[in-house]
């Protein structure tokens, strides 16, 4: 016995550090990233090094001159907000509009509110609706680059796009989704139009299960949104199956997988309690599909993520864990 | 479905690496200290004089008020002196210090290896036999057995829970004794049980010491066989999950009940006794032997396997010679922990000696047990899904950190049972549990102040 450590219990600790879920939830992404280079080629290789490094050295900037503190980013967090960001961006959209992004979310987002950990709303998410305020064309530009499968760059739509557009004009579901070839096999594997991160459900799903299996997330905010969606679509589309698309296609388009998985989990601005969680997830859910029903946006999901985590602290407060002997 | 308690609760390595070592008699040293204080409660006073001569099993400390015990020589010999010694953690208490000779035990103790399975009739006859040997809690917290075997009459006792969890990683000695005095355990289960005047006793064991099961249960199917007062005696399998033997944690999985905040278990009608305690009950109440000796494991990853043991051992043994006869301290060894990792005490002082309610030399690598640098919280959540009191140790840390002592009784800090749930779980190294155990002790001092009497 060379030294001789004396300190209060516990003492060992669980084999579970920052960084180490931080790495966990790039690998989760790891699966999308790949679908969306395979199908966006160069283009999204392009906007992941863009955000990815863009959001390390802004978080390095401020830490070590700004703040004057150590650098923190080694805990891989900022890591998981340039992939997030990336992912959240169309497939076509300028490099420019990915950097002035990840500066946003780093620089304005995370580190003004105090770093990771601080911050009220998801940096990625934030970042994505700043964007679409702020460059509204670039942000809703469809066109579809040249990939290493699909080798012609195309233009295009998102189906949600597709199917609110239809419906203003007076077109009912079915004449849209037979006009635009739409099957459910293709949203669960390649649904080419969207943002880079939400090509293929089955991507995504296989993060999921990874994020579950590595217990960095728990299922129930996850689940709660998807339930929400189902439910409540579901029960607009049997009232009218001609005005109100069904609760699979609701599921599998846009980003309510991407945003459900991997950005409504984010620890630092969802709730701590499951009952908390729950109620979180719930709120996301009927948000999304109001937005998507009734809004004048086709997609909703980076609104009511963003609108949930501004309430997350009331909910801390008002949904707290059940304690021991205090029924 | 296996039972266990409903709320947190973490999932360590149980690391019980000296689960088939068989327990072996650790020889006498040539002097032993016997501290006053090895109980929960007012120390006992000391009534041997330097010069006097003690035998084994004799009394050298009286209770020093209600809830305190008597404290017996663990050996023969000549008292050198009465005075102060440090303990584990270095703090003095009042030894007595015998220079050790051969056994003479005193007259009246059974040290016969008999059996006795027929209980006493006699209530007061059991409780004074358990008070008069010292018997304390073994889980743990020592606390003075006779005292919890006699609720206030307003309170009644339902059922007895014997804790046979062992739910701390590496400790092996419940384990053993589980094994090797079956059938003494059972014994003493059935005469708290008479004592108590309840129907109902049952044994919880975790699912990960199957061998326990079998033997308790064959224990507990031949008494009932072959003797009376038995009844009602069952062991009960329980998901290996920590901090399942934690008092309201067992009682929860066993009763599905829960103690109010700052209740006892008895409110809720359960009496909770520790497997090592009813071993200690069977010898005070059936062979009138007093409490002097205890099991105690050996281990630790960086021990090699032949030293990795289960020793019992006389009370007042210096914890070094312990560590020297089983082949001294290992090298890469930063820490040795008196009891399980997740809730024992690190020791600073290994010329401390053991005491009744000792339970192992537990040796920790750096690796193993340094602290790694805090970090910003990431509001995972880990630590309320952890805590088995469904409290939110991130909240109790930022209310302590700002002297918010209001806010910390309503968020329940005084129900922390400090077991390290939360501590063990944080991905940033945030000391939760340091934190919240200081501060939790400043709420109590404070609510003890307000309903306290005036003057």
């Amino acid at each position: 016995m060379n030294k001789v450590l004396v300190s209060p219990s516990p003492h060992i600790h669980a084999d579970v550090s920052t960084a180490g879920i931080m790495r966990d939830v790039v690998i989760a992404l790891l699966p999308s990233v790949a679908v969306s280079i395979v199908y966006y080629g160069w283009s999204s290789v392009m906007l992941l090094a863009v955000s990815v490094i863009t959001c390390i050295l802004v978080e390095y900037l401020v830490t070590r001159f700004l703040l004057k503190s150590p650098s923190t980013i080694g805990d891989w967090s900022a890591a998981v907000t340039g992939v997030l960001l990336a992912l959240n961006l169309p497939p076509a959209c300028p490099w420019w509009v990915a950097m002035i992004g990840a500066i946003f979310a780093i620089g304005v987002v995370k580190m003004t509110f105090g770093g990771l950990g601080q911050n009220l709303f998801n940096p990625a998410i934030a970042a994505r609706v700043f964007l679409l305020v702020s460059f509204p064309v670039a942000m809703t530009n469809w066109a579809r680059p040249a990939g290493f499968i699909n080798v012609d760059a195309t233009s295009g739509a998102t189906l949600l796009g597709t199917v609110k557009e239809g419906l203003a004009k007076g077109d009912t579901l079915s004449q849209i989704f037979a006009a635009n070839d739409f099957s459910y096999l293709q949203t669960l594997f390649v649904n080419i139009g969207g943002s880079a991160g939400e090509i293929s459900a089955i991507a995504i799903l296989i993060g999921f299960i990874y994020l579950l299996a590595r217990k960095v997330i728990r299922p129930h905010i996850t689940l709660s949104i998807w339930a929400t969606v189902i439910v409540f679509s579901g029960i607009f589309w049997l009232i009218n199956p001609d005005q109100y698309t069904d609760p699979l296609f609701n599921l599998l388009t846009g980003g309510v997988l991407l945003g459900s998985v991997f950005m409504a989990t984010d620890y630092v601005t969802s709730p701590m309690s499951t009952r908390g969680g729950i109620v979180f997830g719930v709120g996301i859910g009927l948000l999304t599909m109001l937005i998507r029903y009734f809004g004048s946006y086709p997609e909703g999901v980076s609104f009511a993520i963003l609108i949930m985590n501004s309430v997350v602290p009331l909910i801390n407060k008002a949904f707290k864990q059940k304690k021991y002997g205090r029924a | 479905m296996k039972k266990t308690f409903s709320i947190g609760g973490v999932h360590p390595n149980d690391s019980k690496i000296a689960a088939g070592s068989k327990i072996e008699t650790l020889p006498l040293p040539k002097t032993v200290f016997i501290s006053m204080n090895q109980h929960l409660g007012a120390p006992a006073k000391p009534t041997v004089a330097p010069g006097d001569r003690v035998k084994t099993g004799q009394i050298i400390g009286e209770p020093g008020g209600f809830i305190s015990a008597y404290v017996h020589s663990s050996v023969t010999g000549t008292v050198k002196s009465v005075g102060p010694y440090k303990d584990l953690a270095g703090n003095y208490a009042v030894h007595v210090e015998i220079a050790v000779e051969p056994d003479e035990w005193m007259d009246g103790i059974d040290t016969s290896a008999t059996l006795v399975k027929e209980i006493p009739e006699d209530r007061q006859f059991i409780v004074d036999r358990i008070k008069n040997n010292g018997v304390v809690g073994l889980g743990g917290a020592t606390f003075p057995t006779h005292v919890k075997l006699c609720p206030p009459p307003e309170k009644k006792a339902e059922c007895l829970i014997l804790n046979g969890a062992e739910c701390e990683p590496y400790l092996t000695s419940d384990y053993r004794i589980m094994l090797e005095q079956s059938e003494k355990i059972v014994i003493g289960a059935a005469i708290m049980k008479k004592v108590l005047g309840v129907s109902r006793a049952v044994i919880g064991i975790e699912e990960n010491k199957p061998e326990a099961v079998s033997k308790m249960s064959a224990a507990v199917a031949s008494l009932q066989s072959s003797a009376k007062g038995y009844d009602g005696i069952e062991v009960m399998v329980l998901k290996k999950k920590y901090p399942q033997g934690g008092e309201k944690q067992l009682i929860d999985a066993v009763m599905h009940r829960q103690v109010k905040s700052m209740g006892l278990p008895i409110d809720v009608g359960a009496v909770v006794q520790n497997v090592g305690t009813s071993l200690a009950v069977y010898d005070a109440v059936q062979k009138n032997m007093p409490l002097i000796t205890n099991v105690l494991t050996v281990t630790g990853t960086c021990l090699p396997a032949s030293r990795q043991k289960n020793y019992l051992f006389r009370i007042g043994v210096p914890l070094s010679f312990i560590a020297e006869y089983d082949g001294g301290i290992p090298e890469e060894a930063v820490k040795v922990v008196s009891g399980g990792p997740m809730m024992g005490k690190a020791i600073s002082n290994m010329e401390a000696t053991a005491l009744k309610g000792s339970s192992s030399l537990l040796y920790l690598t750096e690796e193993q047990t340094a602290r790694k640098p805090e970090s910003n919280c990431i509001r995972c959540g880990k630590c309320v899904e952890a805590c088995p009191m469904g409290l939110e140790p991130y909240l109790l840390n930022k209310l302590a950190r700002n002297n918010m002592m209001d806010d910390l009784e309503q968020n329940a800090i005084q129900d922390c049972i400090e077991c390290g749930c939360c501590l063990y779980s944080c991905p940033a190294n945030i000391p939760l549990l340091d934190v919240i155990r200081v501060a939790k002790g400043e709420v109590i001092r404070a609510m003890r102040a307000r309903t306290a009497p005036k003057k």
